[in-house]
């Protein structure tokens, strides 16, 4: 698992009391708000409507039970009592007082834990699939390179003021969890004909008002490669992107300008400059960094547990959880554990102090001590024994915890929306709640397989609109809340941008959308045909209908 | 009218500033200035830097009730999440 170096407990130590330093003068009135802002987005902290938010980093979605005790820690002394966690794995607090901040850092610091890379015209806090390490379908674990991602990146000289953010996911799988085809940089582990596992480099990608789906400018790149491939990347982006206007900043602007081919000639040219040997990791390097992910020590199991089959045969409700929130896990006897954040009517990715605890003590009793946090605003536990599932699964039942809906309708990715965020135009969380109610039937949601609905308060998109099955966009109309349906989006290995499919509903009016869709669905699909696949068959013409007809 | 909203540079909180010319977290309790004074007031009370940050007007009728294209988010601001009714201002008034 991540840990710290010398290095990272100096480096989060010196910034931590570098920022109380600049709280204080700015609590004096000896610093400006002016001059104050860009020093605490440095260190994830913004001011939303009600007060300031903390955004902590949770680098590619892994961490300890010891952390997630101290996130506990922090929401209860600091916050209301709860956080939420975001679509970039990461976990905010809402409610933190700036005389406060400093205290909360260290407290984070005592953890390994910092709100660096999570704000800022920098490159973010690395993203990657949250079963990684666990899931049987990969080709390796991709953390060990997310890991050296996150050691270059931090504090770049070169890359802290880029013309704008910057976001790198990296995926193992052909399965894509980690959405890297709508990154500024997606990287997709694989195997060439060699046998050899590379990288495939995706750019451009992104969502927010311009949505693009990344283009592929190398299909294999050495993995010796890495750092020094990013770092050619990078400097023609921080040269040729646009700063004129921050909406055409980002990556996806420069290289859809240029076309694919032209932007890859002129990363395949920078490439060549670039001091490769000075850049890349020398091989010891790699394998030290490689050791800290060790897998952790599985035991020899059989493949199936017969107390497990048991209770499966003999609890509906049990059943339900493994066919739904449970995955295939590489080791025999193992699972892979879907927490989900979505109970029926609830705030997505919310989580209270002590269901954080929940979590902590089941991960430290059950999944060698690790906890993953998704882009999809849930968390899991990567490594549980197939007899101990029936157990962790009564434990979160408890804590209000075990909702069986992971990528079902009811699984929504919602922004904060104008409850909290200054940016947004209309509330984002009052409409997955809804739409969670109207179609809370557990057996319903499963019967209509996967489908991903994703909602947004705003154009900027954190809500992921544009690659929801179904997205939702909250637009303002004169001072009243209206909502822009769009049909046929994927973050996954399909990824696409869905299309908006008409004028804009009213709040009430958006949740009877989605009904009907999900009606003509039902009416419309073949054995096995999802959502998506049968809008793909279809086309938007007769979604538009069904969603309009006597509306 | 207008009424001058910021947030508490200790905490964050919303505030509005008063009659009393000091920050009160009641809009109730809030000042009301003519559309042509209040450019004056409110850039006096950005350089309040000490006390608030992001100090700016909003829209309220002659009975201090917020008015305007911003009114949802202003409402929002003033009592709290709408989806956390017992957070915020509208917690305390629920009691």
């Amino acid at each position: 698992m991540y840990r710290y170096d010398e290095f990272d407990a100096t480096m989060v130590a010196e910034r931590a009391a570098q920022f109380r330093g600049q709280v204080a003068r700015r609590l004096s009135g000896e610093l400006s708000e002016d001059e104050f802002k860009p020093l605490r987005l440095m260190n994830g902290l913004y001011l939303q409507l009600h007060a300031y938010m903390l955004r902590v980093a949770i680098p590619y979605g892994t961490f300890s039970s010891r952390q997630m005790r101290r996130l506990a820690h922090a929401a209860r002394k600091y916050d209301k009592g709860y956080g939420h966690f975001t679509t970039r794995q990461n976990i905010q607090y809402n409610w933190p007082a700036l005389v406060d901040v400093p205290d909360l850092l260290d407290d984070l610091a005592e953890v390994e834990m910092h709100a660096i890379q999570t704000s800022g015209n920098c490159i973010r806090n690395v993203t990657s699939d949250q079963y990684a390490g666990a899931a049987a379908d990969e080709v390796e674990d991709p953390r060990p390179w997310c890991e050296i991602i996150r050691q270059w990146s931090t504090f770049h000289p070169e890359f802290s003021f880029l013309p704008r953010k910057f976001k790198i996911a990296v995926t193992a799988s052909d399965n894509d969890r980690a959405a890297v085809r709508v990154h500024d940089i997606g990287l997709r582990l694989h195997k060439n004909e060699a046998g050899e596992t590379g990288f495939e480099v995706i750019v451009g990608g992104g969502l927010g008002r311009t949505p693009y789906v990344g283009h592929t400018i190398r299909d294999f790149l050495p993995k010796e490669h890495l750092l020094s491939y990013l770092e050619a990347v990078l400097r023609v982006y921080n040269l040729e992107g646009r700063r004129d206007n921050m909406y055409k900043a980002r990556i996806k602007i420069l290289v859809n300008a240029e076309g694919a081919d032209h932007f890859r000639e002129m990363v395949e040219e920078e490439w060549a400059q670039v001091n490769q040997p000075g850049i890349d990791l020398p091989r010891e390097e790699v394998d030290r960094i490689h050791d800290y992910f060790e897998a952790p020590a599985f035991e020899t199991l059989p493949a199936n547990s017969t107390t497990l089959e048991e209770r499966r045969a003999t609890n509906r409700e049990f059943a339900r959880w493994l066919r739904v929130n449970t995955v295939a896990h590489k080791a025999p006897g193992y699972a892979i554990v879907n927490i989900s954040l979505k109970p029926i009517g609830g705030i997505p990715g919310d989580i209270s102090d002590t269901q954080m605890e929940a979590v902590a003590d089941l991960a430290e009793q059950f999944s060698f001590d690790e906890i993953r946090a998704t882009h999809e605003q849930n968390l899991v536990l990567p490594h549980i024994r197939k007899d101990d599932l029936y157990g962790v699964w009564a434990a979160l039942k408890a804590a209000g915890l075990a909702t069986a809906n992971i990528g079902l309708v009811s699984d929504i990715i919602a922004c904060p929306g104008l409850d909290y965020c200054t940016l947004a135009n209309t509330r984002s969380i009052p409409i997955a709640q809804r739409i969670s109610e109207r179609l809370a039937d557990l057996d319903e949601q499963e019967a209509l397989g996967e489908l991903k609905v994703k909602i947004s308060g705003c154009i900027n998109a954190c809500g992921h609109h544009h690659v929801g099955h179904i997205g939702i966009l909250g637009v303002d109309k004169k001072g009243e809340e209206f909502y822009q349906v769009t049909l046929g989006g994927s973050a996954a290995e399909d990824a696409s941008i869905g299309e908006i499919v008409g004028r804009g509903l009213s709040s009430g009016d958006v949740v009877d959308a989605v009904e009907k869709l999900v009606e003509f669905y039902k009416k419309e699909r073949k054995d096995g045909e999802r959502f998506l696949d049968v809008y793909r068959r279809l086309g938007a013409d007769p979604f538009k209908e069904a969603l309009y007809e006597a509306a | 009218m207008k009424a001058i909203t910021a947030n508490a540079l200790q905490d964050g909180a919303v505030v509005y500033l008063g009659d009393d010319d000091q920050w009160t977290p009641h809009l109730s309790s809030a000042a009301r200035f003519e559309d042509g004074d209040a450019k004056d007031v409110l850039a006096a009370a950005c350089s309040r830097i000490e006390e608030i940050t992001e100090a700016y007007l909003i829209s309220v009728d002659d009975s201090g009730a917020i008015i305007g294209r911003e009114t949802i988010r202003e409402t929002i601001r003033k009592g709290g999440p709408t989806v956390r009714l017992d957070l915020g201002l509208q917690a305390e008034s629920c009691g």
